[in-house]
């Protein structure tokens, strides 16, 4: 408001009416009042914690935990550090989560497309599932999932489906690739791939660029790199007689299934509910994303004789990516934040192990500002990689 | 919600088609949509044939049925049961009121919550007196909350001018009177650890989304303040709430709040939930309302100015109706979400609707039931969180929808 004030006005105003000066009084008013808010608090909950002989330390991060992780992506046992438990955390939360992005955006885009289909029963199956599905509390579609794995038989009687993945109370048995002792027979061919896609790459943009001209070059870079890896599968069947990398089907043996990788119960369940909840949403963002693309654009592009597949992939989906990035980007930020859930259905993520972390040491402050930077960074580094993404994609105005 | 807007108000008549030329265009127009149609629709039948079966043959109903009381009101005294039930018959009267009064989408929710009322008092009379628990024993509760609803919307329509401001006030003295009828005065106070399922999850909701609403407001207009330390404050706090998950923050409030205060002050645990919603929720809501505010051509403001009127008046007349109107829906879907997030007090040991859930499908007796009864415990609680995510949902397309129509 200080701009407001015009210059040579009459010296007769008197300062309690200059906005110039009611803005800093405001001001100096309001840091007091915070100021004096969190010096209150902070001293009693100071004071408080001095009787309680627990003054805020982060020394307890160096001794040991004492208490096992039910699983973790790297080594751990309860004779190692609080620090390295909560680091086992922040990776097991940074795992569900990125699978979960994964698996949300791809069942996302599927159901946004078949909201779009123009099968009545698809369309109004996919509206159905949305409307169940988002309006009930994600913590209670965890611990529904949870309780039904909870309720699956025994190993011995796993329940298979279609001979790739099993069900049983120990958790998820999943067919995976694993790669044979002749793997190094083709690894030159994939190094092969590589540069010949990344020289086809350059050299054509090295054209584009000469030419001052747009045109395609990734996918056909892709395509020659594909191209020559398939080419050395096939060699290497011939040559050794296996295949390089073989789809590994577990086998049931006594204890439990060999081969294929099994994910636990309480991994499974929160990773299957954060999808099926998390992609009802980007399903919405990505159905209203395509609707938003102006219906002028499909005509145009129909009469300049584009086909429909060509219409959708060159012309409405990237102007449909503009609109839907954004949102996206909060909904990732969400299933990240809601993998906090975990601690509900007990896989140790940052959140639990924060909390038995607390427990057991009874430091509140330090374990909850580190679970708080620990979120905020992770919140900051996704919405960052989202935004260049963001960027690049943005229309370029000439 | 771009498109619903840019799309015609009035549709053009659409020709009549027979039933079948409606199914030749919609299932069979391909080869490949027939036969994703008729693999659809066998699916369909199996699931929902498989459905029926469970919800007609399985045992487990009765650990719902006879838990009804701990899921609508938890460990909430049984003889005091009538302070709830009177809660309840002052909503119907003045949900039945404003019905008649205003019309429109009230009069819908009111016949609604009638018919709902009268359909479970019938559903009721089903169930054999013995197996009857005690909230459902007063069948005639049901019956006379339909009928009291019914009974205020006449009254409402009959006397339209004169209790058009009675009801808003009667609507605003509802959260204090509720209180006060739950807690009780004088010696014989109930205290909040007693108060659970659904009535704890409605409180939690309501005093959230009352509480967090002018947080918000104030939060979203410091935003955009020209005072750097406010606006800067402001900023600081939007993202930080909104960086970290609500447990995060639900987990602050009920260890951290009792150390932030002197040792005498005790904070009860419904409380520092309530705190802890309302804060997380106010840095959401605040981004919503700052669309809405920066929805608001520069012009309304200019306008306002040059006819005189002050930055308080101006924003208070001129500029936050006019956000606030813009993004009714948006707001709309912040409170459902509130309203769902509500049940992640279980982790902090509240026992809202969740919660009773959880502690009926966990009781030893139904041990005997094969495959227990979480299915049926989670179906009914799930069907309950539906119904009222659901209605607010429809509710706030239907006021976007009115609202467009108003301004064009």
């Amino acid at each position: 408001m200080a701009a407001t004030t015009p210059p040579g006005q009459p010296a007769s105003i008197p300062f309690y009416r200059d906005t110039r000066v009611i803005a800093i009084l405001v001001q100096v008013a309001f840091a007091l009042v915070v100021i004096g808010t969190f010096w209150f608090l902070y001293s009693t909950m100071m004071d408080g914690l001095r009787r309680a002989n627990l003054l805020p330390s982060f020394a307890f991060l160096r001794q040991p935990a004492g208490f096992p992780i039910s699983e973790s992506p790297i080594p751990f046992d309860p004779s190692r550090t609080y620090g390295y438990a909560f680091l086992v955390g922040v990776l097991n939360t940074l795992r569900v989560a990125g699978i979960g992005i994964v698996l949300a955006t791809i069942l996302g885009i599927i159901l946004g497309v078949c909201r779009l289909s123009n099968n009545w029963l698809l369309r109004n199956i996919a509206t159905v599932y949305v409307e169940i599905v988002r309006n009930v509390p994600l913590l209670l579609q965890l611990l529904f999932w949870f309780a039904m794995t909870q309720a699956f038989p025994r190993v011995q009687e796993a329940i298979s489906v279609g001979g790739l993945l099993f069900l049983h109370n120990r958790g998820v048995t999943i067919a995976w690739p694993r790669a044979n002792a002749d793997f190094g027979a083709w690894t030159p061919w994939l190094w092969a791939g590589l540069l010949a896609g990344a020289g086809f790459y350059i050299a054509r943009r090295v054209q584009f660029a000469r030419r001052d001209r747009p045109g395609v070059a990734l996918p056909w870079a892709l395509l020659i790199a594909a191209g020559i890896a398939l080419l050395g599968f096939v060699a290497t069947r011939l040559v050794a007689g296996q295949w390089p990398v073989m789809l590994e089907i577990p086998e049931l043996q006594r204890f439990g299934f060999s081969g294929g990788v099994t994910l636990t119960t309480n991994f499974a369940a929160l990773l299957f509910g954060l999808v099926i909840y998390t992609a009802t949403f980007i399903g919405e963002i990505v159905r209203s994303g395509i609707q938003a693309v102006n219906k002028g654009q499909r005509e145009a592009a129909r009469a300049l004789g584009l086909t429909n597949g060509q219409t959708l992939r060159l012309v409405i989906f990237p102007q449909a990516l503009r609109i839907i990035i954004p949102p996206l980007t909060s909904q990732y930020l969400n299933l990240t934040k809601n993998s906090s859930l975990a601690v509900a259905i007990g896989f140790p993520d940052l959140f639990a192990i924060a909390g038995t972390t607390l427990n057991q040491t009874g430091q509140a402050v330090p374990v909850i500002l580190m679970v708080m930077a620990s979120y905020l960074s992770i919140s900051l580094l996704t919405s960052l990689l989202m935004n260049w993404y963001n960027k690049r994609m943005q229309l370029v105005e000439r | 919600m771009a498109t619903e807007a840019s799309q015609p108000r009035t549709r053009a008549p659409r020709p009549s088609i027979g039933a079948l030329e409606w199914l030749r265009q919609n299932l069979f127009s391909t080869w490949w949509n027939s036969l994703l149609s008729i693999v659809l629709l066998f699916l369909v039948f199996q699931a929902l044939s498989s459905l029926l079966r469970w919800v007609v043959t399985t045992e487990g109903w009765i650990a719902v049925t006879s838990n009804a009381r701990l899921l609508l009101v938890g460990r909430y005294p049984p003889d005091q049961i009538w302070r709830p039930e009177l809660v309840v018959m002052l909503i119907a009267l003045l949900l039945g009121l404003s019905g008649g009064v205003w019309r429109g989408i009230p009069l819908v929710l009111a016949a609604g919550f009638s018919v709902a009322m009268a359909v479970l008092g019938v559903l009721s009379l089903g169930l054999p007196p013995d197996q009857a628990p005690p909230v459902f024993s007063t069948r005639l509760f049901l019956f006379g909350v339909a009928a009291l609803a019914a009974l205020g919307i006449a009254a409402g329509w009959r006397l339209r001018e004169a209790l058009r401001w009675p009801l808003v006030a009667g609507w605003i003295l509802l959260y204090p009177a509720t209180i006060l009828i739950l807690r009780g005065v004088g010696d014989a106070t109930i205290g909040t650890n007693l108060w659970g399922g659904l009535m704890l999850t409605l409180i939690l909701a309501v005093s959230g989304i009352v509480l967090s609403f002018p947080l918000g407001v104030l939060l979203a207009l410091g935003r955009r303040s020209n005072l750097p330390v406010i606006k800067w404050f402001c900023v600081g706090y939007i993202e930080l709430i909104r960086g970290v998950p609500l447990v995060t923050v639900l987990f602050m409030a009920s260890l951290m709040l009792p150390l932030f205060l002197p040792a005498n002050v005790r904070v009860d645990a419904v409380v520092r939930a309530i705190v802890a919603v309302t804060l997380f929720s106010a840095a959401y809501l605040a981004e919503n309302v700052r669309g809405g505010l920066q929805s608001i051509p520069r012009g309304q403001v200019e306008a306002a100015r040059a006819l005189g009127l002050n930055v308080v008046q101006t924003t208070l007349l001129i500029t936050l109706p006019q956000a606030l109107r813009a993004v009714i829906p948006v707001l709309v879907g912040q409170f459902i979400a509130l309203f769902k997030d509500t049940s992640l007090v279980v982790i902090i040991g509240l026992m809202d609707l969740l919660g009773a859930a959880q502690a009926i499908y966990t009781q030893p007796q139904w041990f005997g039931i094969p495959g227990g009864v979480w299915r049926e415990t989670f179906f009914v609680v799930a069907g309950i969180y539906w119904i009222f995510s659901f209605t607010m949902s429809r509710t706030a397309r239907q006021i976007e929808t009115n609202v467009n129509v108003g301004r064009l």
